[in-house]
């Protein structure tokens, strides 16, 4: 929470001014009761008709100065709200983008994205409606009992344990209820993972006929969150009555007294109006207070949410090394790395050592979670290793800056995935400075080239959501694409060709050998047939690397490859 | 104002309207509930209003020095006690029925939703984004919540706020009521006028909102893309770039909309200063006693108070009616179920006959020609083509994913369209490309489709899909649990519990798309028997690209540009030299 107040500080003004023309406004309303004995005592008692008119104009200017005071108010506080929410927004979606993988498995990114939104609206409007109330409504109330003391110091005494006693109530509902809003984000996050998941995954669960048992799931989950907004909800609806009685009750109290000082001739009936008056000024800013408290606590369970994610910091550091790079081919070397996921008890990978010269072809061939994307995930430093170090062009990729290293390197991950916007946004993705031309060259050598003629409008064709209206292997060739434009000193690709048919595959390495720029090459994949022809291969079982060499030496020397092989001929 | 524009306005009053009575009709399994509201939100605003009357009357025996009615005093004070002590009991009790009546609604919508999500067509889910559908259900539905608790609770105690006090001030003296009342249109004025315009900065609020969810779901699920290609900055940017947008829009629309407070307080101080001198007028005049005007000036306070509330309510309730709307939109989409007498047991043999078939996704794009194909129970078809040549669209429309455009897909010499979905698909087991993987424990995943499946049986099963050993190693085991998406398990592992799942269940009829596309060969080998043993005597449809896994197909389809061009085994095709052959021959081509 704290930690959000600083984006507070560049809208200083902002946030001074606003509360402070409210405090204005709300002592001119101070005034009014002070002018309504004014008007009893004297006016009336004097039977002087234009004093009394005088004192309502007066009632009415200083209505008008409100008025003024009031909308600067408004304005400062909401541009304070929306623009320290905005800057948030900003830094905590920059925050999110810094995170490395291990941390974007850890957190989840269904609780990112409505921390990113439904959260930052809640703080916002938290903010806003602070600035407007939060110092007026205290102001208001204190000015209150400031006020009853130049009256009479017997019925101050009265405002001052009612002030004092509300203050316990309010905080602690406020105290007990803090904890309780956070559970219901919590629980509100359950509701919304069940949910993405029966739209994420349509076509299994209706394949399995399991759409009653993940309606079951979601209605739990959502029983659930009503249960404790129903729970939170009881205990902050106190807050109004017991307000409500307690004021009233001192409003009583407040007239008992005041007709004793009265019959004593210490007080007058004008005075008696004007505390009365008081007393129901503060119960209209409590039931202000009290609507505003709801929402502040939410916000602050919003907030804690918020700078949590905005405290999450990337568990690896950015190096400072800038190397120039002429866009040749890399070098690459891994001595003796291990790496351990989060939770697992071993070791994904384990004593990988091994270098490539710029240029080389590499293939990773291995069984099901033999640690091919692991290995490869290393050399763009998505992940760090344990032990041991990976080297690109001769330089530990932990001192390279993040943008260095990466500008060398492209990748084609597993699951190929389009972003919506145009074909070519899609294509230029961290790319800059790039041709039509050199998008269809690219295009052509991932024999993409025809996929994006056949579509209306060819680059310029929007690409549906989740890019569905491509098939698997349209989408792997367009990524295939991508990864190419970057012009990479090493290219990966994460066994990126599986839904190809084997002409298709075939023709797309015969493109890529004939390569002008060619780059290093990493081909991770299942097929001994999209690595044979490599220069190297490393055979992975296990994390471990069981055999490195040609597919000739292999096949001699490696039984784990020669059993891939042959049961792939 | 032009006649479209009325229309549009008639339209939209007519899309509120229509809005309110869904939302009534939700409203209606609560009515005990909201009755009761009402009825004590009316107790407390009326006994609210009876207080000031109270402390006029107080303010009246308490005279000067001396001149004190302590006894009428006494009498006087009991009474407000009592009646602060009912009215705060009745404030509590309905707060408790709002919040019950506004959660409940929006959870029994919630699960509308999710009912009409698991039953909408699989065409409305590849058109619609996900994070789309969750805006609605959790964003939306979290406002109209908020905006329903506030209507209820402000709109109708305003209401008898209003009207109490009308009433109150009318027994006091009838020419400052006409006064107050004459005085009030102007607030009104001001607070609809406010409102109006501030709706228009509202939609477009909402429409920067909408489009920043949308930047914010689709760049945070793609973030590792995003890292890999060093574009993380770049979708900062294009973030910041709507992000000043929106932050311009919301600070006008949250600066309009918060004028209307300030000035409709203006107006009503100065109603309340006029009637601060007529009132005293009349003291004067003698017409009145100072307790009334004590009781009158708490009056006009309330009296104006509650037309703030009710105005800024409005502005509140068209945004929860916008979000409602989008809600039932969803809940209202039609879905192409119910026709009448389905089968709804169906146990199938797996005799498949598809009779010229012809399916399109898109109207104006032929996929599907034509198609014709016997498959008898027990075979084994194998289906291959080069990419987008209608393979995984055929089985969309087996598993009546989508439905045939004309011509008919029999099953056991039933034509499916007359077939329960859930009945039908129940008889097939899928194993797709693209893994899927429910968030919980790798054992409810496996048990999916067989729910009463027993312990050694499904470690069984796991043992042939030799996916065993690696749970096994999982610090949890079958226990484990898998977030979204799978968590850290590789693709391969997710397939192999996919696999698991349906050498578990073994259905009748198989439906293999690329199932084995990210497991190695050598692992593949190992549960190649155990694939064997599960396909004898069922009808199972292979798609796949590695030739090997085909050949053994009883017969193969070979499909281009959405026809079946070749028919037959593995060695036939071979030798009849045609497009087969030169698919074939390019897995040796390097």
């Amino acid at each position: 929470m704290k930690y959000l107040l600083k984006y507070l500080k560049n809208y200083k003004l902002e946030c001074v001014l606003g509360p402070l023309f409210k405090l204005l406004e709300a002592s001119f309303e101070l005034f009014i009761p002070l002018l309504v004995r004014r008007i009893i005592d004297i006016g009336v008692a004097g039977r002087d008709a234009d004093y009394i008119i005088k004192n309502g104009a007066l009632m009415v200017a200083l209505g008008l100065i409100g008025l003024v005071c009031s909308l600067a108010a408004q304005y400062f506080s909401a541009k304070a709200a929306v623009f320290a929410s905005a800057a948030i927004k900003s830094d905590v979606f920059r925050n999110i983008m810094s995170l490395s993988y291990s941390e974007i498995d850890n957190i989840g990114t269904s609780t990112m994205i409505t921390r990113m939104t439904g959260d930052i609206n809640t703080l916002q409007n938290g903010i806003n409606m602070s600035l407007r109330l939060l110092l007026r409504s205290p102001f208001v109330v204190f000015g209150a009992v400031i006020m009853s003391f130049f009256i009479d110091l017997n019925a101050a005494g009265i405002f001052v344990l009612t002030v004092i006693f509300l203050a316990v109530v309010v905080y602690g509902v406020m105290f007990i209820t803090a904890p309780l809003h956070k559970n219901v984000q919590g629980k509100l996050d359950t509701v919304t993972l069940s949910l993405r998941s029966s739209l994420n995954g349509v076509r299994v669960i209706r394949a399995f006929g399991l759409e009653k048992s993940m309606q079951k799931e979601f209605t739990d989950a959502n029983g659930d969150l009503v249960q404790l907004q129903l729970r939170t909800g009881k205990i902050s609806a106190l807050l109004n009555p017991v307000t409500f009685v307690m004021i009233n009750g001192a409003a009583i109290w407040l007239i008992w007294s005041g007709a004793m000082s009265v019959d004593a001739g210490t007080l007058t009936q004008g005075s008696v109006v004007a505390l009365i008056n008081y007393m129901s000024q503060i119960l209209v800013e409590l039931i202000k207070l009290a609507n505003m408290i709801v929402l502040i606590t939410k916000s602050i369970a919003c907030a804690d949410r918020i700078a949590a994610l905005l405290n999450t910091k990337p568990s690896m550091t950015e190096g400072t090394v800038d190397k120039e790079w002429t866009g040749a081919a890399c070098r690459v070397d891994f001595e003796n790395c291990a790496l351990k996921y989060g939770n697992s008890g071993e070791n994904a990978l384990d004593g990988i050592s091994f270098s490539v010269m710029p240029g080389e072809i590499i293939g990773v061939i291995g069984g099901t979670g033999s640690g091919k994307t692991t290995l490869i995930n290393l050399i763009p430093r998505f992940y760090d290793v344990c032990e041991g170090r990976v080297k690109v062009d001769g330089t530990d990729v932990r001192e390279y800056r993040y943008s260095a290293l990466r500008k060398r390197i492209a990748v084609v991950p597993q699951r190929s995935v389009l972003l919506s916007g145009s074909i070519r946004k899609n294509m230029l993705m961290g790319a800059e400075n790039v041709s039509d031309d050199e998008i269809y060259s690219a295009l052509k050598t991932a024999e993409a080239y025809e996929i994006v003629m056949g579509k209306e409008g060819a680059l310029d064709y929007m690409v549906s959501h989740d890019g569905t209206d491509f098939s698997g292997g349209q989408r792997q060739r367009l990524c295939i694409a991508r990864a190419l434009l970057k012009k990479p000193g090493i290219l990966i690709l994460d066994d990126s060709t599986s839904a190809l048919d084997y002409a298709t595959d075939a023709a797309l390495r015969k493109n890529l050998r004939s390569l002008a720029q060619s780059p290093t090459v990493f081909i991770v994949s299942q097929r001994t047939a999209s690595i044979m022809h490599a220069d190297k291969i490393i055979v992975l079982d296990e994390g471990r690397a069981v055999g490195q060499g040609t597919h000739a030496q292999l096949l001699e020397c490696c039984s784990v490859y020669r059993e891939i092989y042959e049961s792939q001929n | 104002m032009n006649d479209s524009k009325k229309n549009e306005k008639k339209n939209t009053a007519a899309e509120n309207l229509r809005i309110i009575r869904r939302i009534l009709h939700y409203l209606r399994k609560y009515i005990f509930f909201l009755i009761a509201a009402f009825v004590f939100a009316g107790i407390s605003s009326m006994l609210a209003l009876y207080i000031p009357v109270l402390t006029g009357d107080a303010v009246d025996l308490i005279v000067k020095k001396g001149n004190v009615d302590f006894e009428g005093l006494k009498i006087i004070l009991t009474e407000m006690a009592t009646i602060i002590a009912v009215c705060a009991t009745s404030q509590w009790i309905t707060n408790a029925c709002n919040n019950h009546v506004a959660y409940s609604t929006v959870r029994d919508i919630r699960n509308d939703s999710i009912k009409k999500v698991n039953a909408l067509s699989i065409a409305y889910h590849d058109a619609h984004r996900t994070g789309e559908t969750v805006n609605r259900v959790i964003s939306d539905a979290d406002q109209f919540s908020d905006g329903l608790l506030l209507g209820f609770t402000q709109f109708f105690t305003g209401l008898i706020t209003i009207i109490g006090t009308l009433v109150m001030m009318l027994t006091i003296d009838l020419r400052i009521t006409v006064l107050v009342v004459v005085m009030t249109p102007l607030s009104i004025l001001v607070a609809s006028f406010i409102a109006s315009s501030s709706f228009r900065f509202f939609k477009e609020q909402s429409e920067k909102r909408g489009e920043q969810t949308a930047i914010i779901t689709e760049m945070i699920e793609q973030e590792k893309l995003m890292i890999a290609f060093s574009a993380e900055g770049e979708a900062s940017g294009a973030f910041d770039a709507n992000n000043e947008k929106l932050a311009k829009a919301s600070l006008k629309a949250t600066f309009v909309s918060s004028l209307t407070n300030p000035s409709t307080r203006f107006i009503n101080n100065m109603i309340y200063a006029c009637v601060a001198i007529f009132g005293a007028m009349l003291v004067v005049g003698g017409e009145m006693s100072v307790g009334a005007l004590t009781a009158f000036l708490g009056y006009a306070n309330q009296y104006t108070k509650p037309f703030n509330e009710i105005s800024g309510v409005v502005t509140e309730l068209q945004n929860a009616l916008a979000c409602a709307g989008r809600l039932f939109e969803l809940i209202d989409e039609k879905t192409d179920e119910g026709e009448p007498a389905l089968l709804t047991e169906f146990d199938t043999k797996g005799e498949v006959e598809l009779k010229d078939v012809s399916f399109s996704y898109d109207k104006n794009k032929e996929l599907l020609k034509n198609v014709n194909i016997h498959v008898n129970p027990g075979e084994r078809y194998a289906i291959v083509g080069p990419t987008g040549c209608g393979k995984t669209t055929l089985i969309n429309l087996l598993m009546r994913f989508y439905d045939v455009d004309s011509g008919k897909i029999l099953v056991d010499g039933t034509d499916i369209m007359s077939v329960e979905k859930r009945a039908l698909r129940r008889e097939y087991g899928m194993v797709l490309q693209d893994t899927w993987l429910k968030p919980g424990t790798i054992r409810e995943n496996i048990v999916m489709g067989k729910p009463d499946a027993g312990e050694d049986e499904m470690i069984r099963a796991c043992r042939n899909s030799h996916a065993h050993s690696f749970i096994r190693q999982l610090e949890h085991g079958y226990d484990t649990v898998i977030g979204e998406d799978g968590g850290a398990l590789s693709q391969g592992q997710k397939q192999l519990i996919c696999i698991s799942r349906v050498m578990l269940a073994l259905p009748p009829m198989l439906i293999l798309d690329e199932a084995t596309s990210s497991i190695d060969t050598r692992t593949e080998l190992k549960i190649q028997d155990a694939f064997a043993e599960m396909m004898r005597g069922r009808t199972s449809f292979i798609v796949a690209h590695r030739l090997s896994t085909i050949r053994k197909a009883d017969c193969i389809l070979v499909m281009r540009d959405g026809n079946i061009i070749e028919q037959g085994k593995h060695e036939e095709l071979l030798s009849a030299g045609g497009f087969y052959q030169t698919l074939y021959r390019s897995q040796f081509e390097h």
